[in-house]
């Protein structure tokens, strides 16, 4: 088993490209670099399989595509009851393929649940990663069971009432051998956790935040910032669940030590814009009490 | 080998006689009995299938999908509201060229909730470029499974095969059944565009308007092909297993000034008020309908048709009449019947032809006269 | 063609009994179907299945109308539903009852069915079974052979004590 600190530096990742030049990607796409070190971790020898998203585009048009593994696309609410069909028929034929769902997040919080959760209770041997952009990106950005709390998307053109949909906790209660948040911001971590999540036998699932730039209404060139500045707030919390037991990463550990205030995480965010004070006291609490919750998750035996 | 067995049981054991690698299914009632002796032969090891029991049908065919297209055979069952919440995958297994073969125990649609026998599921279905089949009799629905097989993996086909019967009439009747060993009947499956991790390429992704409408083409292109694969196999299964079934079965049609034209069991009961109008004198024949797609062409030339449709096309018509009236540019009197589970005698059949208004549409039941 | 009716209540295996019955009959040599009547499975329904046998295929699927022949596994139905409804004239009732029971215009026959499956101690989750001993009385009544009858039970049920119930009916019925 990898341990997370074996792997220092970017330079120790694989050279190889599997997400190739000219995706159809728009500049400063968070979920295309996630993309880039998740198929580095899994290597050659496996099959992506895409719900309608942000993936579906990024891809190309046919007769192109620019992933040099083979991706198979399917409906938008089947993407872990397919990834389900071909990993048994995989095992079934005595190989080791490995078979991953790179899925949004309205095709995993929302219309992807159902055939979600059917996979992971049939403990089928995959990997799902949800990249989460926090809304349905593809189709112009309206809000998702992920939006969170006062964020404005074309659907909640006065910020989200409602809080995100806390899809770990679903998740974990599935009780898959293992599972983990990442952020495209953190590519070795996140690197990392994919190597670690294709050696476990049965369902994985990484949660990757993946901000996005025209939706989340930030230049481009923030990507990286946007995602260091969520994890720094302790907005987005990294750490991993192997067999239940949970381990938070340091870089949210010193985060929830010390953390940015959460206004420096909002502020260059368009979508966020006017937000009310109600709310931000609302999901300022909301960020306290899910540090709580880690913490003395982690500190029980 | 001679048993007895349900039209469920015989699929099943058509199933187990072709051992997909992969069985991906969800129970629905008339269609349960298949899933249940699916899971007993697996769990016995008679079937060495991988068994997933998925919890929708959408995920069912999602499932069946994402193994097909490794290169394997795969099975599903279904019925009624089960297809219809499918039906987004029906349509995927099709345009993704993957030969996956289901049987759907035909039902009717809610509201309210009825179980009983009703060709509306699967008529929803017919243009999404699967072929279809229906049956009538328990031997009829294991041939015709082990035959579905062999026509969807053809090079020439690469198309979905749905194999219909009768909710609880075929479903749950018990008939004999002469099981037999396929042998080289169906050559080892080849999937052209299977995956293949050593030859990266991209399935099903963005296609824009200057090339999507090829691969619709392509679709019934294949569609058209599969009319000679069809025949080919039937033919083929007869000379083997000495059965001979075709895109219609037609019984005293030949001198018949009159054929009545039904699909499944009501198509086999037809037969039956066929020899009673013969015994009457009136020359009247039957064509029971096998394949509703590709839709064969009908030999139907000077004969007045009368037309059972145990579906209706809301603001349209029954289906197979509205088909066979297009087809053979002539009127037709158009019966709907067996609706639900309706009960439909060969005595009512006879009925049909003896009282028939071409021209007209007659709902059994509803209208008081024929 | 000779049709059969055969009343139950859900769980008393009026459709086993129906299916044994079909079975045996194409172990005979004959055509036979069997076919129950089904709503939404519910233990303790009346519930009819129909078995038709021919010497050549069957082809009718609708239910039995004008039967040959009805038998009652369950004589409390008869409080609920019309047994002899279309009953050809003269038509044969078998019914599972200890004592003689006259139909008028028919002919009637009994068999103490649940008293042999008590005996047996065919009893399963409470309820005697009626589907077995059921056999041994129609063969008794000449629709199946005996044999048929016993080839049947053995493909459907591997405890003997099946087989001997119906042995017990075929004996014990006075035909």
């Amino acid at each position: 088993m990898i341990s997370l600190q074996e792997l220092d530096t970017i330079g120790e990742i694989p050279q190889e490209e599997y997400v190739l030049k000219c995706t159809s990607a728009c500049a400063g796409c968070s979920d295309s670099l996630a993309l880039r070190y998740v198929l580095k971790a899994a290597g050659p020898d496996t099959v992506l399989v895409v719900p309608a998203c942000c993936t579906s585009v990024i891809q190309g048009i046919y007769p192109n595509t620019a992933f040099n593994i083979p991706v198979y696309n399917i409906a938008f609410a089947a993407a872990a009851a397919c990834a389900s069909g071909m990993s048994n028929a995989f095992r079934a034929t005595g190989k080791k393929t490995n078979v991953i769902v790179y899925a949004g997040d309205g095709g995993t919080l929302d219309i992807g649940i159902q055939s979600m959760s059917g996979a992971f209770e049939r403990g089928t041997d995959f990997l799902y990663i949800c990249y989460d952009n926090e809304a349905y990106g593809n189709t112009g950005m309206q809000r998702s069971g992920a939006t969170p709390m006062g964020a404005r998307t074309t659907t909640t053109p006065t910020g989200k009432i409602d809080a995100k949909k806390d899809i770990d906790a679903i998740i974990a209660a599935h009780n898959p051998p293992y599972m983990a948040t990442a952020a495209a911001a953190y590519p070795q971590d996140l690197f990392k956790k994919v190597q670690k999540a294709l050696t476990f036998r049965g369902p994985s699932f990484i949660h990757v935040l993946a901000p996005c730039p025209p939706g989340w209404r930030f230049s481009t060139e923030k990507t990286v910032e946007i995602g260091k500045l969520a994890v720094k707030s302790g907005m987005w919390i990294l750490y991993e669940r192997e067999f239940g037991k949970l381990t938070i990463n340091p870089q949210s550990k010193a985060a929830m030590k010390r953390p940015v205030p959460l206004e420096e995480y909002l502020a260059p965010q368009g979508r966020f814009k006017g937000i009310d004070a109600k709310t931000f006291e609302t999901l300022r609490q909301h960020l306290v009490k899910n540090i709580k919750k880690l913490s003395a998750e982690e500190a029980e035996e | 080998m001679k048993k007895i067995a349900t039209g469920n049981k015989a699929v099943a054991e058509a199933v187990k006689q072709i051992q997909p690698a992969v069985i991906a299914a969800y129970p629905i009632t008339p269609q349960t009995e298949i899933v249940e002796q699916i899971a007993e032969f697996v769990s016995s090891g008679e079937l060495k299938s991988r068994y997933i029991p998925v919890e929708s049908e959408h995920s069912a065919m999602a499932a069946c999908i994402g193994a097909s297209i490794t290169g394997v055979r795969t099975f599903t069952a279904t019925s009624s509201h089960g297809l219809l919440y499918m039906h987004e995958m029906t349509n995927w297994a099709a345009g993704a060229r993957l030969p996956v073969v289901m049987a759907n125990v035909n039902r009717s649609i809610g509201p309210g909730w009825n179980i009983w026998a009703e060709h509306t599921d699967a008529m929803q279905e017919r243009d999404t470029g699967w072929l279809q089949v229906y049956v009538s009799t328990v031997q009829e629905a294991y041939d015709t499974t082990l035959m579905a097989f062999r026509i969807a993996e053809h090079n020439d086909v690469l198309l979905p095969v749905m194999v219909n019967l009768d909710g609880f009439s075929l479903s749950h009747i018990m008939q004999p059944l002469d099981t037999v060993e396929t042998g080289d009947f169906l050559p080892p499956m080849y999937l052209p565009h299977a995956i293949d991790p050593k030859n990266p390429a991209g399935y099903g992704g963005l296609t824009g308007p200057e090339q999507h409408f090829k691969f619709r083409w392509d679709i019934e292109r294949s569609m058209r092909d599969s009319v000679k694969i069809i025949d080919e196999t039937e033919k083929d299964f007869a000379n083997r297993f000495g059965r001979k079934y075709g895109f219609t079965e037609d019984y005293q049609c030949d001198d018949a000034d009159v054929v009545i034209v039904s699909m499944g069991t009501l198509g086999k009961e037809a037969e039956v008020a066929i020899d009673m109008l013969r015994r009457e004198g009136v020359r009247a024949g039957s064509m029971r309908l096998r394949w509703l797609r590709p839709f064969p062409k009908l030999n139907l030339k000077g004969k007045e048709i009368v037309v059972i449709d145990r579906d209706y096309s809301f603001g349209f018509g029954g289906v197979l009449a509205k088909s066979i009236q297009a087809q053979q540019k002539t009127d037709v009197f158009s019966v709907i019947a067996g609706l639900g589970g309706q009960e439909v005698t060969y005595e009512d059949i006879a009925d049909f032809i003896r009282k028939r208004r071409i021209g007209e549409e007659f709902w059994f039941g509803v209208n008081d006269h024929v | 063609m000779f049709e059969i009716r055969i009343h139950s209540r859900g769980g008393q295996g009026g459709v086993t009994a129906a299916r044994l019955l079909a079975l045996s009959a194409i172990h005979d040599g004959k055509y036979a179907t069997a076919c129950p009547f089904y709503g939404a499975e519910r233990r303790g329904a009346p519930i009819v299945s129909f078995v038709r046998i021919d010497d050549n295929p069957i082809r009718i699927y609708s239910q039995i109308k004008k039967p040959d022949m009805v038998v009652v596994l369950d004589a409390s139905v008869m409080d609920v539903v019309d047994v002899l409804n279309g009953l050809k004239k003269g038509g044969k009732v078998l019914i599972n009852s200890a004592h003689p029971r006259e139909f008028a215009g028919f002919s009637s026959s009994h068999a103490d069915l649940t008293g042999i499956a008590l005996r047996e101690n065919l009893v399963v989750a409470g309820s005697p079974i009626l589907n077995t001993p059921v056999l041994g009385a129609l063969a008794k009544m000449g629709i199946i052979s005996v044999d048929s009858a016993k080839k049947s039970i053995r493909e459907m049920f591997t405890d003997e004590r099946n087989v001997k119930a119906a042995e017990t009916a075929y004996r014990e019925m006075s035909a």
